[in-house]
């Protein structure tokens, strides 16, 4: 089905600002190339340490006193200046094309294409860019919390040797990102998706000559691979039975296939297939923790507030078919609901600040595919919006805390883990900025109002809850198990997940920023705030994780409220509907309330409770603590989910690569049929030609004879 | 009697052709050669019973060519062994490459 | 001559057969290369017999002149030129599984052949009634020969006169001693 070119070319936002929308991904590109040449260049004046530092940026030599030269890259003014540079600059072209998107209220998407791309027989899928509300918010957040991470980034990898490196692969995630969220077609979308898990695997394997963080990239790349199998799947089913590609001729399209069958269920659930896979949830989830093993503004802004929401968009992108499956929905919120309450248990033993904040978002990324998974694509994609920021800002904070500690750590030449919570505590007095911001992230998180994180967790809640009467899913049956049970079960893991998430999160501060400090006498005097240029990006963030709700409030609220839900009206509104039967979810104004007061009484319940039960004084540096032991042990091992991976999955493919793959078909049947066979087949002819050529006259008296046997036999047979 | 004859000639023709195919001594493979001749001018002989004299005349070309052949063929022989002291076919591989 | 189909002749045409055969299969496996020759000649005797008998006088008679007289007497002279009279010297045959080959190589020709011969060619090959050529009867034998060869098939008979100097001619040159005068 070829693309509605007719819809661009009599669109109302044709020969606007709108056109110049292709600056937008471009941008970043270029800042990668000029990024990625710089970086090729021998710079002299290495820092002291090359890639070879492990994780922490720490580097393995003699203790050195306060002041030793930390040379930066010869160009790190450059990168400074053009990697955020070109992210500011993609920012306000993508403002300005909101601004004329908001201004026209147009109904159909904008399609620019850019150049022919895919051309064979029935298949035409140009590259294109859409401009429609929903890409043009994930644009603005990619690029807005992109830039500021960017600029934090200056600061915090300002001792990196590879100071270029870091910020052409940055860039490049950026651009392949911007792919993903404005591509007009599944291929496109595609393509970002692909670049956006190479760019992860390069990022998180950043210090590549530690093997373990190679491993982690690969591990986060390989499972990432997982769920584009079924990505691809799903693009094929869609293909073969709908006959386009495009998201405008997938709308239009999808009405033909038949409601909640399995043709649609299926391509559904092979797209959910690859969300798991890139956003991190059941059971494809393993890889994020690991990735903590990047440089924190990496997984500030690929697994926090980016790349892992990749998964969230394409469902409320292919809201049409969500919505005719009420199966594939189901799925979608079950997992995700799943996954929510999952993560939060692990989150509540773990030490090291970063995998917190990991498990924190394969938790909250639950709560987003519950929204979408719902017919709540607003909702959904509203808390996508406000986890960004908090999430964004709590990662980045950290960022700030790890900074602080690799500082001290580096003045005395200790090497113990600067990540690792018990080793912190009482930071507050030191880093009053940071402490105060991640308070913000935190009641943000934990979702007590009047702060983002409410409004957004609230929103889904609600949702679930409105949908268990009245929808398509409640009527629908799961596995046997009806559906408006099967919401009801999710409202409530919902709703624990809450009160766990309100748990670690306090938690989390508390060791960090409260109470007496473990980190060491000599290492104490050194703690000191971040500088500026990693400051105020958090200051941002912080502002931006207070006032956010404003963007999506109640609807008893009135006046300007569910500002996001009407906005994304013309592109998932249709589809909500055909979830909730054709008129809008809502609930009685006293049920709401109800909903809001238990919401809100369990997440400060949790505060409550994680203030009293946890004493900070009790804790002991990381060096000196003991192994732990029962539930603990099994919620800090994860619940050993990375050892039954490796035992069921990766021992037997390893193994089977090694004799099948291996030893049989590579060095026994290409190396020794092919190759060497070739090579012996040849000696053979040459060997068989050479004792022809003999010189001996005998020879020669044979093959005559046996010349004549031939002729005589074509004689006969002819 | 003719049908007999030309059996006959086939199998004289076989065995010298075995003959040619089997000796290492190049004077005998010579000889081996002239036994295919012979068989051959036993088959012209055969068949002239049907067609005419033309077949003996044929035989009578047969026999001196065969007689030319053998002079130069020997005299051959006789140069290469006058050069290498040897008619062993296998040590005689100056056509070599 | 007796008929072709009375007993007389039948069986003389099959003991020369025979004999030519089992002369030919001798000559064939005998290490000393003088027996071999001597053997050919035995052949050649057969043949001769065989031609007589197959109404070619001439042939036969010039059978035993020139090729058993004259060509298997100047292979003679080689062979005892060069002195190769010793048994096992240089008369081994080839191998073992040489000698399996070639039994097989000639087994295949003679199928071959006869398959040939009585497929193909099986038209035409009934004895007329009475024989083709005939002339005036005091011709002779000889004549039933000159005249074509003279008439006829004149050209090739110069032509081969010609190659017989040139064989004369290059058998001296090759054979001449080098160096010698």
């Amino acid at each position: 089905m070829l693309l509605q070119e007719a819809a661009g070319a009599a669109h109302p936002l044709s020969g606007t600002f709108a056109e110049w929308i292709w600056l937008v991904p471009i941008l970043p590109l270029i800042g990668f190339v000029v990024n990625g040449l710089l970086s090729l260049l021998p710079a002299t004046h290495m820092g002291p340490a090359d890639p070879s530092a492990d994780a922490h940026g720490a580097h393995e030599t003699q203790a050195h006193d306060d002041h030793h030269a930390v040379a930066r890259h010869r160009y790190a003014r450059i990168v400074s200046l053009v990697g955020p540079l070109v992210l500011g600059l993609s920012f306000a072209v993508a403002l300005g094309v909101f601004a004329v998107v908001a201004g026209m209220q147009a109904e159909a998407p904008f399609v620019k294409t850019l150049f022919p791309w895919l051309v064979a027989g029935g298949l035409n899928v140009p590259a294109a860019l859409q401009v429609d509300q929903l890409s043009m918010v994930m644009t603005l957040v990619v690029t807005g919390v992109g830039f500021l991470i960017h600029v934090f980034s200056v600061g915090y990898m300002q001792d990196d040797p590879g100071y270029p490196r870091y910020f052409a692969y940055l860039n490049l995630f950026v651009f392949f990102m911007l792919v993903l969220v404005l591509g007009a077609s599944y291929p496109v979308l595609f393509v970002g998706w692909e670049g956006v898990g190479l760019c992860s695997y390069l990022l998180i394997g950043y210090w590549y000559s530690d093997k373990a963080n190679a491993d982690a990239g690969k591990k986060a790349f390989v499972m990432n691979r997982i769920g584009d199998f079924g990505f691809l799947v799903a693009m094929f089913l869609l293909f073969a039975n709908v006959g386009a590609l495009d998201f405008v001729g997938v709308n239009a399209g999808v009405g033909t296939l038949e409601e909640g069958g399995a043709v649609i269920t299926a391509i559904g659930l092979f797209f959910f297939l690859g969300c798991a896979g890139k956003s991190a949830q059941i059971p494809l989830y393993t890889w994020l923790p690991d990735a903590m093993a990047g440089p924190t503004p990496v997984s500030a802004l690929i697994h926090a507030a980016t790349m892992v929401t990749a998964g969230v968009y394409l469902v409320a992108r292919s809201a049409a078919i969500f919505s005719l499956a009420p199966v594939a929905s189901l799925t979608v919120a079950l997992v995700g609901a799943v996954t929510t309450i999952f993560a939060a248990t692990i989150g509540l033993k773990q030490w090291d600040i970063k995998k917190v904040l990991a498990y924190s978002t394969v938790s909250q990324l639950g709560y987003m595919f519950i929204g979408v998974g719902v017919g709540a694509y607003a909702a959904g994609v509203f808390h996508l919006v406000t986890h960004a920021f908090f999430k964004a800002l709590l990662f980045l904070g950290s960022g700030s805390v790890i900074f602080a500690m690799h500082r001290a750590f580096h003045h005395t030449g200790s090497h113990e883990d600067a990540q690792d919570m018990r080793n912190m505590g009482g930071l507050r007095r030191y880093m009053p900025w940071t402490f105060a911001l991640m308070w913000i992230a935190t009641l943000a998180i934990a979702g007590i109002p009047p702060l983002a994180g409410f409004f957004s967790k609230d929103e889904i809640l609600a949702s679930v809850f409105a949908r268990t009467q009245h929808s398509t899913l409640a009527e629908a049956t799961w596995m046997g198990i009806p559906g408006s049970a099967l919401l009801l079960v999710i409202y409530v893991l919902g709703l624990a997940a809450a009160f766990l998430t309100a748990i670690y999160m306090t938690r989390m501060m508390i060791y960090t920023f409260h109470g007496p400090n473990r980190s060491g006498d000599a290492e104490r005097q050194h703690l000191a705030e971040a500088p500026r240029v990693m400051t105020i990006p958090l200051v941002v963030l912080g502002v931006l994780s207070a006032v956010g709700g404003v963007l999506n409030l109640p609807s008893f609220l009135g006046g300007a409220s569910q500002a996001l839900h009407h906005w994304l009206e013309p592109v998932t509104g249709a589809a909500a509907l055909n979830i909730t039967h054709g008129e809008e979810a809502h609930l009685a104004l006293g049920t709401e309330m109800i909903l809001i007061g238990v919401a809100v009484l369990i997440a400060l319940g949790g505060m409550v409770y994680a203030y009293a039960r946890l004493k900070p004084t009790a804790l002991v540096p990381k060096a000196d603590a003991r192994e732990a032991s029962g539930i603990e042990r099994v919620l800090e091992h994860k619940y050993f989910v990375d050892e039954a991976y490796d035992r069921a999955v990766v021992r037997p493919v390893v193994g089977l690569s090694r004799t099948v793959l291996w030893r049989g078909m590579d060095t026994g049947l290409i190396d020794g049929l092919f190759v060497n066979g070739s090579a012996w087949l040849m000696r053979s002819l040459g060997w068989l030609g050479a004792r022809l050529q003999s010189g001996q006259v005998g020879t020669y008296a044979w093959v005559l004879v046996i010349g004549v046997l031939a002729v005589l036999g074509a004689f006969s047979f002819s | 009697m003719i049908p007999e004859a030309l059996a006959l000639s086939a199998v004289l023709f076989t065995i010298g052709t075995i003959g040619v195919l089997t000796r290492r001594n190049a004077i005998v493979i010579f000889m081996c050669v002239e036994l295919m001749l012979n068989a051959v001018n036993l088959s012209f002989v055969a068949l002239s019973k049907l067609y005419g004299a033309t077949g003996q005349v044929f035989v009578v070309f047969v026999m001196t060519v065969a007689a030319a052949e053998a002079a130069v063929g020997l005299a051959i022989i006789i140069a290469i062994f006058r050069h290498g002291h040897t008619v062993d076919l296998k040590n005689i591989n100056l056509l070599k490459g | 001559m007796p008929a072709t189909s009375s007993l007389f002749y039948q069986v003389h045409f099959y003991l020369f057969g025979l004999l030519a055969i089992a002369s030919a299969i001798a000559f064939v496996t005998r290490r000393s290369p003088v027996s071999a020759a001597l053997w050919l000649v035995a052949v050649m005797f057969n043949l001769a017999a065989l031609y007589v008998m197959l109404g070619a006088h001439f042939v036969g008679v010039i059978q035993v002149i020139v090729y058993a007289g004259a060509i298997m007497v100047v292979f003679l002279f080689v062979v005892m030129l060069l002195n190769l009279g010793r048994d096992g010297e240089l008369s081994d045959f080839r191998g073992r599984w040489g000698r399996l080959a070639a039994g097989l190589v000639g087994l295949a020709l003679l199928a071959q052949v006869m398959a040939l011969a009585r497929t193909r060619f099986v038209t035409g090959l009934q004895v007329p009634a009475a024989p083709v050529f005939g002339g005036p009867p005091d011709r002779g034998a000889v004549g039933d020969i000159a005249a074509p060869l003279f008439t006829e098939h004149l050209l090739a008979f110069e032509v081969t006169s010609i190659l017989l100097l040139v064989a004369i001619v290059g058998a001296v040159v090759i054979g001449k001693r080098r160096g010698a005068a």
